[in-house]
């Protein structure tokens, strides 16, 4: 596992080790961002979420960058970020925004239209809000 | 501005015309005020334009977080007020940042704050170094994001922090059913609440404004229309809440002498208003047309707001009583403005007159007849408009010319709009029916100030324009026209017939005079010959008694020798005696 990005250092980008893909279908590769600010409690737990579900759901074919908007604002306006945390997946199309710290797991793979079967297959361990 | 307000609590102006004088010099400054309102009443445009003035008036950069339109939406839509924004974004002096939220493409995975949107604002804040805000409308974000509760502390939060940040911020709402907005924003900004409202009335919209609060500030209570029209938002008229007016000493003719002399001999005070009213013909625009000539002539310019003729019909009508308004026309002094009343609503009517007062600066104005607004408005409002109309032109020093039809049957002394208390000086031109004629009649209800006459005068249009007759007033009463003539014919032959008689009557004394002076003159010539011719005789009488004397007594010596007369004188000679009368 890829060490976390300390939020409020510069922004980090972790990309999964490439390995073998799975047979069928191409799985789409995910491209995703998130915008947190500084080093609060909610933007830890916002990035250790992520990490947490794209490893167990995207193994290998997610790309995360983590931006902290107090040293980048000129990203807030660029990419309509209202509220924080906010998740933004930019790739598969469309672009899809998910808000808050990513806690509700079912929501946040609903929302990033990760398969239900590998849902179903190992449900994640999540670290919820206190 | 109207007055300094209590230490403290400062002021920001907006440059909205009218809103700095109702608020008594603008909105609180470094804190948030809530602008209310249904749909298309306007607060986006004011927030815009508090925005705009704010850069280009009084330097004061400022930010619009706008919810509901781009940057681009908004540029054009707020282009047609005149405002470039493309220009003031280039200068630094502001930034639109378009926030958006789509529902649809967002999901809800735990808790959130809005900390991205205060860096947004802060950024943009800092990067211009922007004194105003605009929040456009921050409740869009109750329709983007589900949970209420954050939502809620997080704007609380946000209006805290534009305090700290000492900005003084304008939030849009739009009117809930039973709150001001509708989540309840006034719960968070207290400071100052301003409800925007437009009601359609008789198919005519008529917007308003009004402060709901201001605190730790007194402004006007009142319901204000305003307008939108193609310079920005004016909150009308431009009057504030005060009387304050400065009253002119001069005084100035009205064009007509006999008139003149009416008012005291010197005419009307400068800056007065003037209310012509009469029944239908009796020559309420051809009185206006001397007032406008003789302002003219002094070379005051001049604005003649016509709602029933055109330009060239009211110089053409006017020249037949003699009076070239033409003439003023091509100088450049008088101006004329028709426009049919029915053309647009009541409150643009006084926009127009406002802007065209504005540009030309006249001294003074004629608003011929204000009864005809009364086909663009319902009576109250017209009676509204003209009340500010009228204090608008008394703060501007300007004398207004107003002239209102009665229609026939009313009281004579009341006007259609009830104007009449509103003005300084009231001119009734009324008919006088008699004789089988129709004549004029004009009387002076009143004149503030000014020792005015009482007489009701007959008011002649001949080709030299007006003139005033006394009204006969004599044993037939009241007559005027031919009636008029006619009688004054009447006794002017009576009077001669009794001056004759006198005469006669004189020459008659004088000729009895003269006899009697003749007759006593010939007595006494009389009694002279008279008297002379006496005297003669006694004078005679005495001779001849002396004489006769002196001959007896030569008689006496004669017969007695030597003896004396005194011998003989023992009673038997008696001298015959003379009677004294002489006769």
């Amino acid at each position: 596992m890829t060490p976390v990005t300390a939020p409020g250092k510069a922004p980090g980008k972790t990309r999964a080790p490439k390995i073998a893909k799975a047979s069928g279908p191409v799985a789409p590769h995910y491209q995703l961002r998130l915008f947190v600010t500084g080093t609060t409690p909610r933007s830890a737990r916002a990035i250790q979420n992520i990490r947490a579900i794209c490893e167990a759901y995207l193994p290998s074919r997610y790309d995360l960058e983590v931006i902290d908007i107090y040293q980048h604002p000129e990203h807030v306006k660029a990419e309509q970020i209202v509220v924080t945390p906010t998740l933004v997946r930019q790739l598969p199309h469309p672009v899809r925004k998910l808000i808050g710290d990513l806690s509700d797991t079912a929501r946040v793979l609903a929302g990033l239209d990760i398969a239900p079967r590998q849902i179903s297959v190992s449900p994640p361990e999540t670290k919820h809000a206190a | 501005m109207v007055e300094t307000p209590p230490a403290g609590l400062l002021k920001c102006p907006t440059g909205i015309r009218g809103l700095d004088e109702i608020t008594l010099g603008g909105l609180p400054r470094g804190r948030p005020t809530l602008v209310c309102g249904g749909a298309g009443c306007g607060k986006t445009l004011l927030g815009m334009e508090f925005l705009v003035r704010g850069a280009t008036e009084f330097g004061e950069p400022g930010v619009c977080l706008s919810f509901e339109e781009t940057a681009d939406e908004l540029a054009g839509n707020v282009a047609s007020l005149g405002f470039d924004l493309a220009s003031l974004v280039a200068r630094k002096k502001l930034v639109v940042d378009h926030i958006y939220l789509d529902r649809s493409l967002i999901e809800e995975t735990g808790e959130y704050d809005l900390e991205a949107l205060f860096v947004r604002l802060d950024h943009a804040v800092d990067s211009i170094g922007a004194k105003r805000v605009l929040l456009d409308s921050v409740e869009a974000l109750f329709a983007g994001l589900d949970n209420e509760s954050v939502l809620r502390s997080e704007l609380r939060r946000l209006f805290r922090w534009l305090k700290e940040r000492n900005l003084t911020a304008v939030i849009t709402g739009e009117r809930g059913t039973e709150t001001l907005s509708r989540h309840g924003l006034e719960e968070y900004i207290s400071d100052c609440v301003i409800l925007l409202d437009c009601q359609v009335t008789e198919t005519v919209l008529t917007r308003r404004l009004r402060v709901v609060k201001y605190r730790g500030s007194t402004h006007g209570m009142n319901e204000y229309p305003f307008l939108i029209e193609s310079d920005g938002f004016s909150v009308l008229p431009v009057t504030s809440i005060y009387l304050k007016h400065v009253a002119c000493n001069e005084r100035i003719s009205t064009g007509v002498p006999a008139l003149d002399r009416m008012f005291g001999g010197e005419g009307c005070y400068r800056g007065s208003s003037i209310l012509v009213s009469g029944t239908a013909g009796t020559g309420k625009t051809s009185l206006t047309a001397h007032f406008v000539d003789a302002a003219c002539a002094r070379g005051e310019k001049c604005i003649f707001f016509s709602f029933e003729e055109s330009a060239d019909q009211l110089v053409r009508n006017m020249l037949s009583i003699g009076i070239d308004l033409a003439r003023w026309v091509r100088k450049g002094l008088l101006h004329f403005h028709s426009v049919r009343p029915t053309s647009f609503g009541l409150e643009m009517h006084l926009v127009k007159i406002h802007k065209i007062i504005d540009e030309i600066k006249p001294g003074i104005v004629v608003v011929d007849p204000v009864t005809g607004l009364l086909h663009a408005g319902t009576a109250s409002e017209t009676r509204s408009v003209l009340l500010r109309l009228i204090y608008f032109l008394k703060e501007k020093g300007i004398t207004a010319v107003i002239t209102t039809l009665t229609n026939g049957g009313t009281v004579m002394e009341r006007t259609e709009i009830e104007v009449s208390s509103l003005v300084d000086a009231w001119l009734l031109l009324r008919d006088i029916e008699s004789g089988g004629e129709r004549n004029r009649g004009l009387y002076i209800l009143k004149a503030r100030g000014i020792a005015h006459s009482n007489q009701i005068r007959e008011f002649l249009l001949t080709a030299h324009g007006v003139e005033l007759r006394e009204v006969y007033l004599g044993e037939a009463g009241l007559l005027t026209g031919s009636g008029r003539v006619t009688q004054e014919a009447k006794d002017a032959s009576a009077a001669m017939l009794a001056r004759q008689e006198v005469e006669r009557k004189q020459l008659l004394l004088q000729r009895k005079r003269k006899v009697l002076d003749a007759q006593i003159a010939a007595l006494q010539l009389d009694l002279a010959a008279e008297e002379q011719e006496s005297q003669q005789l006694i004078a005679q009488e005495q001779l001849k008694i002396v004489k006769w004397e002196r001959d007896r007594g030569e008689m006496a010596r004669s017969r007695f020798g030597d003896k004396g007369p005194e011998e003989h004188s023992n009673g038997r000679v008696k001298a015959p005696r003379l009677s004294r009368s002489g006769a």
